[in-house]
Formats: C-alpha cells, structure tokens, sequence
C-alpha cells in the first residue's frame, strides 16, 4: 500500500462484467484512467455506453470485475460494503442528476447529513453546513425545505452536501440535467468556481456543451474510454 | 484510545440523530402511523386491563377469606353404612377436642313459608346450633338466637332475614308472631341482620332467608344426622395440627374406612382459588398478547411500506457515506419506537381501564407493575423483532439499484 500513497486517483485495466442469463456482457472494457489533484474532467457518453456503471464504480458505489482501482491512497477492489461506505463518506462528493434533498429536512439538515453519518458533533456539524451553504450562495435559504426551493437552489444544496465533508472528488451525473439552460449556466459557473478553488471535480454527462465546461474530456464510447484533445473542442 | 472515543461518540450523535429523524417520519404520516400503533395500543391496554382487574378480583377475594374463613374448617360426612353423618354427642365431643373452640352444623331445607294471604316457596331454610350465635353475634339485628332447650326440644322457633320481614310483616313487628314454615307453625325470635356473619359455604351456595334451630330442620328433612359441620378453632397456626386430630376422631368412629369424611381448611380453599385466578389471568394475558403480536405484524407491515418507498432515500444516504449498519439502526429504532409509543398509551389507557373495571365491580384496584413491565416489555420486544427483517431489508438495498429509481 505504501506505494499508493501519493497515487491520486488511477485506474487499470478497469473490466465490469455482468451475468445475462448463461451470457455474459462486458460493460467496461479495461479502462485506465489518471486523474491528479485539481482536475476538472468530463466523461462524456450517449447512453448505454458504460458511463453510469463507470460513475458506479468511481464512486465506490459498485466494484470492478477485474483491475485496479486507487483512490487517493486506497485500492478499492478488495473493499468489504462497510468499508466503501467508509470510502464514500471521506473520499466522495456525490451531485445527482435530481438534488435528491429529503424533502422532511430543511436545507442545513440536507447538508448535515453526510456528517452525520460521519459522527461529527451537531455543533460543528451545523457550522460546516452554513459554510458550505453560504459558499454556494443560498446564505438566506438555509432553513428552507426543499419544497421552498428552485430546482436550481435544490442543486446548490446538494453541491453543498457534497462539499461539506471536505471530500477528495466531486463527483456529478447529470448534474444540469434537470434544469433549464440559465440555471445550468450558473450551476456550471459555480463548478469553475469550486475547480478554481482547488476541488477536483469528475462530471459525467452525455451533453458535449456541458462536457465543454471541464478542463479535460474523455470520450466513452462501449466500454471503452479515448481522450479527447483539446484542439478537437476548444 | 482517541480513535475509539471519537468513534463512540461520533455513534452516539448518530444515533441522537436517527431518534430524531424517526420521530419526524412518525409525526409526518400522523394517520399511518396511529393505525399502525393500534394493534399495540389495544394488545397492551387489554394485556394490563386484565391482569389487573384479576388481580384485583383475586386481592378481594383473598381479602374476604382471610376476614371471615381465618381459624375455620368445613368438613363433610359421608359416614359409613352404620352411621352415615354425626349426632349431635359427636359434635359436642369434636368441640372439645384441643384447640376447637366450637362447631356448627350446615343442615338445610327448602321450604315454603306462608302468613295470612301471602305465600311464597323455594325459601332456603338454614339450621343454626347456639353456637353459631356464640361465635357471630352479629348475626342478630333483634330479638335471640337459639338457645339449648331450642335445640333438645326441637322448638319450632325461627330468625328470619329483613326481606322475609318487608314480604310476611309489612308494618307489623315479627317478633313473638307466628309464620307456617312447610305447613307447621313457626314462632319469629328474631330478626336477621344484613349481610351477617356469613360462613363461606354460605358465600358459595348463597345466603339462607331464614334460621332454625338445626335439630328441627333435621326433624322437617326426616333426617337425624348431621352430614356437613364448621369446625372454629382458636388460632389459625393449630389449623394443621386440629386437621390430624379431627382425622384421627372421624377415622376412629368410621371404623378406618376409607373416604368416610373430607375436611377443607380455608388455606386449601383459597390455594384452589388462588391458583384458578392465576390461570385465568395467564390464560386472558395469553388472548390478549395474541394482539400484541398481530400488533406487531402490523408495525412489520408499515416498516417494510416504508423500506420500498424511501429506497431512493436509503440509496442516497448510502451514496454519502452511511454504512449498511448505520441505515439498519435507523429503521430498527424507528420500528421500536413506533411500538414503545403505541404501548406506552396502551399502559396508560390500560390503567385507566382497570380502574374503572376495578370500581364497576367493587374490586380493590391495585396498580400492578408486572403487568406495565409486561407490557412494555412485550412492546419494545414485539418492536425490534418485527422491525428487524425490514430493518436489514433496508441495509442491504444496494445504492445502485436505488439511485436507479430517481
């Protein structure tokens, strides 16, 4: 393991095989990806092309078949659930499609969640989630629940769930998907923003105007992943 | 070591928080969750209603007993084929016996009793010796009780109770009057007092309208023996020890055969009814926990509801980080506090049930804290094991399959 240590992010040779009865589909097809400290990449994809599985697995969500998959240190293929979920909490900042706010719990208890599970104590809990809060500008819709909310406010809460344990890797599907072409802009300019501060950010989308947004884009196309040089968008 | 406490206390805050989440899931669908209560509730107010109430019952009667049957024994003859009851020598020889203070037959009739125009049948007629009167003076409102030249002489003298006074004497004082008991002239002594002395062969067989003398009733049964007697002894702790000497009188003037007699102190009468009441209360206790388990599918039912329907809740705390535990715990305390709630107002709805149960039927209402224990106990219990199965159900949804439903 000492070896991974100052590894950021590395994949290889990434296979995900799924069982269809007596066949067997490949999904991902040996995918070897590096990704370093600050990066803003994009995954673009139509769909049916792996993207989601490959979302799966760089979230920690779903594990590979077969290769090695580092992260920030940790190698992943041997991990037990208890123990991704662990991953998850300290390495991942999930951004869905849809927000997914629990519609029970106002904006502060939405970005407090994740720390809850965590076990970080209410009151620095509750300072955290007013940082991040304020960081993507809803300061005076702290204590609204989501139903008070614009689909692109709802967004900001989430992008502020996902900053709020300090994780390695902002990880979006989608994430302007839900939202007309303004909000999406905005919510664009605030990723520019965060990739400004020093977040590194992964997005997955199937949208070239969106994957336009990002630093860097690699191409997924039937399990297997190309880059794209700059030249062929810029 | 720090680890170890941050972990500790990070679970606990954890856990703070999912009490209050589950209270928030409770309160929001308010209806759903009160009808999913209800089978707890009523499992558990029926549970220490019962109990309770039969406690109570059994308090009383224990009560009664220990009032009136302390220091008493009823015996029952059947005799042999030479003598098939006791005479009256007998009976005097068994009140002289160590530590018998007296006896008094049970001898009965029933009779028709007429005065004047009135008429009535069916009236119990109770045979009483002086003793009887020795030993419940309360017995008499007015007038006597017998004496021995009543009983030698056979006296056609009675007592008579005060319904049998407002039926034969409306207005008119039954002392020194005359009434025809069977037919046969009866002179009135005295008059009964309510609710008097009465002996727990009585309680059991009801109360008797009128007293007399026993060796008349005898006479009117065309009988000369006496089959059943009360044996009054001085100190209830000589109960044992009367028991053998009185066994060993009965089996000398029975001649050694076998079930000539059988004598029944109040211990063994009220151990019968002791352990009837608690079998009885077992058995009500073993209905009404059937509904605390019905109860209980109920709360399995609405949990597992709610498993399906927040699986993208579930799915996406999983994608934030909480562990398969963490999500388990959740739905665990929500279950059990869903059937903690629902036997609390059950203990206390129960209660008050008892309560009013114990003053409708005159009963002493005790709060018995076995049955609350019981109670909470069974609902904290039906919780978590019928939380458990949606509770695991929900840790191991798999946050892909989950997130897929967004």
């Amino acid at each position: 393991m000492s070896e991974n240590k100052e590894v950021f992010f590395r994949m290889r040779d990434i296979e995900k095989k799924y069982a269809l009865g007596d066949e067997e589909s490949t999904v991902l097809k040996g995918i070897n990806l590096d990704i370093n400290q600050g990066e803003y990449l994009a995954v673009l994809g139509p769909s049916g092309s792996g993207k989601s599985t490959l979302m799966n697995i760089i979230g920690c969500l779903d594990k590979p078949s077969s290769g090695e998959y580092i992260l920030h240190g940790s190698l992943i293929d041997d991990l037990d659930e208890k123990e991704l979920a662990q991953i998850r909490s300290r390495e991942i900042g999930f951004i869905f499609q849809n927000s997914q706010m629990l519609p029970k719990l106002d904006a502060m208890k939405n970005v407090e969640l994740p720390l809850i599970y965590a076990g970080v104590r209410p009151r620095e809990r509750a300072r955290r989630a007013e940082e991040m809060l304020v960081k993507v500008g809803l300061q005076d819709r702290i204590h609204h629940r989501p139903n008070m909310l614009s689909g692109g406010q709802q967004q900001r809460v989430a992008i502020a769930r996902a900053l709020v344990t300090r994780p390695t890797l902002l990880l979006a599907d989608e994430p302007t998907g839900a939202l007309d072409q303004t909000t999406g802009q905005q919510i664009m300019a605030l990723f520019q923003q965060l990739n400004d501060d020093g977040h590194t950010i992964v997005m997955i989308t199937h949208d070239l105007k969106v994957a336009r947004n990002a630093k860097r884009i690699v191409n997924i196309i039937d399990g297997e992943l190309t880059e794209v040089e700059e030249a062929t968008f810029a | 070591m720090k680890q170890f406490i941050h972990k500790l206390l990070g679970g606990f805050y954890m856990f703070t928080e999912s009490v209050s989440m589950s209270i928030a899931n409770i309160t929001q669908n308010r209806l759903r969750s009160f009808l999913t209560i209800l089978g707890i509730m009523i499992g558990v107010t029926a549970v220490i209603a019962l109990i309770t109430t039969v406690s109570g019952v059994s308090t009383s009667i224990s009560d009664s007993f220990t009032s009136m049957g302390a220091g008493t024994m009823s015996v029952s003859i059947t005799g042999n084929d030479i003598q098939a009851g006791l005479t009256s020598d007998n009976m005097d020889e068994i009140a002289k016996l160590d530590h018998v203070t007296g006896v008094t037959p049970t001898v009965s009739a029933t009779i028709s009793v007429a005065r004047g125009n009135t008429s009535e049948t069916d009236i119990s007629l109770a045979g009483k010796n002086d003793y009887y009167f020795t030993t419940s003076p309360d017995a008499v409102e007015r007038g006597r009780g017998f004496n021995l030249l009543d009983l030698n002489t056979m006296a056609r003298v009675c007592l008579i109770d005060s319904d049998m006074v407002d039926e034969f004497f409306y207005g008119v004082d039954p002392i020194g009057q005359n009434l025809y008991l069977n037919n046969l002239s009866f002179t009135v002594v005295g008059v009964l007092a309510d609710n008097s002395g009465e002996s727990v062969s009585e309680i059991v067989s009801g109360t008797s309208d009128i007293y007399a003398p026993y060796t008349t009733v005898l006479k009117m049964n065309s009988e000369t023996l006496v089959t059943a007697i009360t044996v009054y002894i001085d100190e209830a702790s000589a109960s044992s020890a009367v028991q053998t000497t009185l066994g060993n009188y009965l089996d000398n003037l029975f001649n050694y055969e076998d079930d000539t007699y059988d004598i029944t102190t109040m211990d063994s009468i009220q151990e019968t009814m002791d352990s009837m009441l608690s079998m009885m209360s077992a058995l009500l206790g073993g209905i009404a926990s059937i509904s605390l388990i019905v109860g209980g599918i109920g709360i399995m039912n609405m949990m597992l509801t709610s498993v399906t329907e927040r699986t993208v809740e579930i799915g996406l705390k999983k994608a934030i980080g909480a562990e398969p535990a963490q999500i388990q715990i959740q739905f665990l305390i929500e279950a059990f506090m869903l059937s903690m709630i629902g036997g609390l107002i059950g203990v206390v709805l129960g209660i008050a049930l008892s309560a009013i149960l114990c003053n409708v039927m005159g009963t002493t209402f005790t709060i018995s804290y076995n049955a609350i224990a019981l109670g909470v106990g069974f609902s904290a219990a039906v919780g978590i094991l019928f939380g458990w199965s949606p509770a695991r159900k929900a840790s191991n949804l798999s946050p892909i399959d989950a997130l897929r439903r967004m």
